[in-house]
């Protein structure tokens, strides 16, 4: 009898036990330690009180060890990455989770390829507060509900203290190419025009504005944002558009000589028609940067037959992150593989790729 | 930055390059040296050089102050950074310097704390942040910086700032004018005078030019529209027989300078009896030192710095550069074994350098005055 009522006890214990086992595990902690990134009870805590219900879609609530995507026939596919580790990881109108989400769903975009699903890998320096790895989830889920591209898979990692510096995101992305459309930098041909989807240089401003060091005050807001909307807009408008590009570190400078490089043309660009906020100048003028170099997260630049440039401004002007899209410049074959600018006074200059890294992890 | 504006009116700009034609039109070639790296760089940013008669040239002079800074000082600057606790805070363009065997971005990338500031009050704030770090203020620069640093090592006295010190590298601007002037067979017809550097010590430094050596000289501003005034105005001077010195950039200058500045410069520095140029060799009275009763903070005397002189590399000819004797695209290097990515003189380290605006700016010119190449 006695055996029995033990027993009883016992298994009560145990399914009481059990219970609490099936809970949904809590997550108690302020911040961030080695425990969350060792494959146990402490990471599935932070992963289901933080980052799943985030992101959640029926792909990545399997939690399998990947996702697996149906494929429409007949069209190919676009894989692309890209790691973050921009400073600081707020600043003016966005942060680092949403900088990951749209650098990777606008690689796709500049391909010509609409985003269909997202990965997203973290890894966290011990310490980060929990509070802010909500936000800066809550940030890229926000953005790739934006962009339409869910997140079907991903990881966390954490390294020790002074390992890394609070938080790095790599995302990767893959997207369907727009049936029949062929772009590349082969196709652009003397005569093409060459577009820009709007002002320049705003998101290296304004990060370099949230680090403080330069005591300026201005309200510069990063331009990060998903693109594919704008070149959807593009390309359905005119299918013969030949190259695209997101120009982001190096800015529209690199992506231009990069082109050049490729295609052997020249290209020539008009300083009075860049689009340049006048607070974003200002800030490059004090220190002796130059628009052209900046990082832009919310750009595309692209080059079309120069008599459809104005069919091509009109279809990025009918997005709302194409408002201020401008022809710039164009192609020509005189001076192969160099970026001219005309500047304002009629004079030419070059434009060259960035030297050295003055605005260093600007995303 | 509205005030920016005006000054880069194509408008303005158009006119004034009107009257530059005119007045060439008279005149046999005129080679104009603009002694300002400022001057320099905007020249090539703004594609004037390709804007001017054929018969003007503009001749790049040795006011970048990076690009006067000899090997050995960086080799000492290097030195002080790689010492125990300290923090060496310099200003972007000095990363890249090559000195006798490294720069300070290698020295950083191998553990120095090597960090960016945008003015040595920053340098000044950081040490009084960072109680434990020796933190030290890499200076350079003409009188136009001079009376920053000397402000900041006035300031860190006064509040007892013990961890900041300065190691100083600043430079005059006549002296070295005076070296150009000097050179056998200085074939210049006149002078843009510097503008900044002008803010401080006034326009009445420069009497001796046209007093003495017989050249015009106008001081002007930076923007193209001061430029262009600048090389009309000297134009007008040459043309009309006339030779003295003449201020464009009366908006920020003066006859007399910035009296609260040149007194900061004075309290603060003392005039060093020689001092080392690239390219240029040792100048008499050319360089400040800190003043003897700042010894506290003159990281030269708190440090140990090898002192080496080191010889610039044979293939160099940033000298000649710097003098106004050789064009950039001149040089042996320019271009291939020295570009901006891998210096290997100071004139291609600066955006203010003759070589780096050239190379960065002016290869491709549509009058094919100069060579057009692809890199």
């Amino acid at each position: 009898m006695a055996a029995n009522a033990d027993r009883a006890a016992r298994e009560e214990v145990l399914a009481r036990v059990e219970s609490w086992r099936r809970r949904a595990p809590k997550l108690t902690d302020k911040v961030v330690t080695m425990a969350h990134g060792a494959g146990g009870k402490a990471g599935q805590a932070l992963l289901e009180a933080v980052i799943r219900p985030a992101f959640s879609n029926p792909a990545l609530d399997r939690l399998d060890d990947g996702a697996v995507l149906e494929a429409p026939p007949g069209r190919r596919l676009v894989l692309t990455t890209d790691s973050f580790v921009v400073t600081p990881r707020r600043f003016g109108g966005g942060s680092i989770g949403d900088l990951a989400v749209n650098g990777t769903v606008n690689d796709l975009a500049a391909m010509g390829a609409e985003p269909h699903a997202l990965a997203l890998s973290f890894v966290l320096e011990e310490g980060l507060a929990v509070a802010e790895l909500r936000q800066i989830v809550a940030d890229a889920a926000a953005a790739a509900a934006r962009a339409g591209a869910p997140v079907v898979t991903g990881d966390t990692k954490v390294v020790e203290r002074g390992a890394a510096d609070g938080c790095y995101i790599t995302s990767s992305g893959v997207g369907w190419v727009m049936p029949g459309l062929e772009l590349g930098a082969e196709r652009v041909r003397p005569g093409d025009a060459v577009l820009v989807s709007g002002t320049l240089g705003d998101h290296g401003t304004a990060v370099m504005v949230a680090r403080g060091d330069l005591a300026l005050a201005s309200a510069v807001e990063s331009d990060t944002a998903p693109l594919w909307d704008l070149a959807e807009a593009l390309l359905t408008a005119v299918p013969e558009t030949r190259w695209m590009r997101d120009p982001t570190r190096g800015g529209l400078a690199s992506a231009g000589n990069e082109l050049a490089a490729a295609a052997g043309v020249g290209i020539r660009l008009f300083e009075r028609r860049l689009p340049v906020r006048p607070e974003v100048a200002a800030a490059c003028e004090l220190l002796g940067l130059d628009p052209l170099h900046i990082a832009n997260e919310g750009k595309l630049a692209a080059v079309v037959p120069g008599d459809r440039a104005d069919a091509a401004v009109a279809a990025m002007r009918s997005c709302a992150t194409g408002a201020d899209a401008a022809i710039v410049g164009e192609v020509t074959g005189e001076h192969p593989g160099l970026v001219v600018i005309e500047t304002a006074l009629g004079g030419t200059r070059i434009a060259d790729m960035l030297v050295g890294d003055p605005l260093p992890r600007i995303c | 930055m509205k005030y920016i504006d005006e000054y880069r009116d194509p408008e303005t700009a158009r006119v004034l390059l009107g009257e530059i034609e005119a007045l060439a039109a008279d005149q046999p070639q005129r080679k104009l040296m603009e002694v300002c790296g400022g001057h320099t760089h905007a020249i090539y940013r703004h594609g004037i050089e390709s804007l001017l008669p054929d018969s003007i040239e503009l001749v790049h002079g040795p006011g970048c102050p990076v690009c006067v800074i000899p090997m050995g000082r960086v080799d000492d600057a290097i030195a002080v950074a790689r010492a125990d606790g300290v923090t060496l805070c310099c200003f972007g363009d000095m990363l890249r310097v090559p000195g006798g065997d490294s720069t300070l971005q290698e020295a950083k990338a191998g553990g120095a704390d090597v960090r960016i500031v945008y003015s040595p009050l920053d340098a000044l704030a950081l040490a009084e942040r960072e109680p434990d770090r020796e933190v030290v203020f890499l200076a350079v620069g003409f009188e136009t910086t001079a009376p920053s640093t000397a402000a900041t090592v006035l300031a860190a006295r006064d509040r007892g700032v013990r961890n900041f010190s300065v190691f100083c590298n600043h430079v005059t601007i006549v002296p070295p004018l005076k070296a150009i002037l000097d050179s056998p067979g200085l074939d210049l017809d006149g002078f843009l005078g510097p503008g900044h550097v002008s803010t401080v010590i006034g326009t009445d430094p420069f009497r001796f030019v046209p007093a003495q050596y017989g050249r015009p000289l106008v001081v002007a501003g930076f923007e193209p529209v001061d430029v262009l005034q600048g090389v009309s105005m000297l134009l007008r001077q040459l043309g009309g027989g006339r030779c003295e010195v003449e201020n464009q950039y009366r908006r920020a200058v003066g006859g007399g300078g910035n009296r609260r500045g040149l007194e900061l410069m004075r309290e603060a520095f003392v005039l060093r009896p020689h001092f080392e140029w690239r390219g240029l060799g040792f100048i008499a009275q050319s360089a400040l030192a800190l003043a003897p009763g700042l010894a506290d903070w003159d990281a030269e005397i708190r440090f140990d710095v090898p002192g080496l002189r080191v010889a610039d590399p044979k293939a160099c000819q940033c000298g000649e550069v710097l003098k106004g004797a050789l064009r950039p695209w001149e040089c042996k290097v320019f271009g291939t074994a020295c570009t901006p990515e891998s210096p290997i003189g100071t004139c291609m380290v600066s955006s203010e350098g003759a070589c780096a605006a050239y190379y960065n700016y002016g290869r491709y010119s549509p009058r094919a005055r100069i060579p057009v190449s692809a890199s």
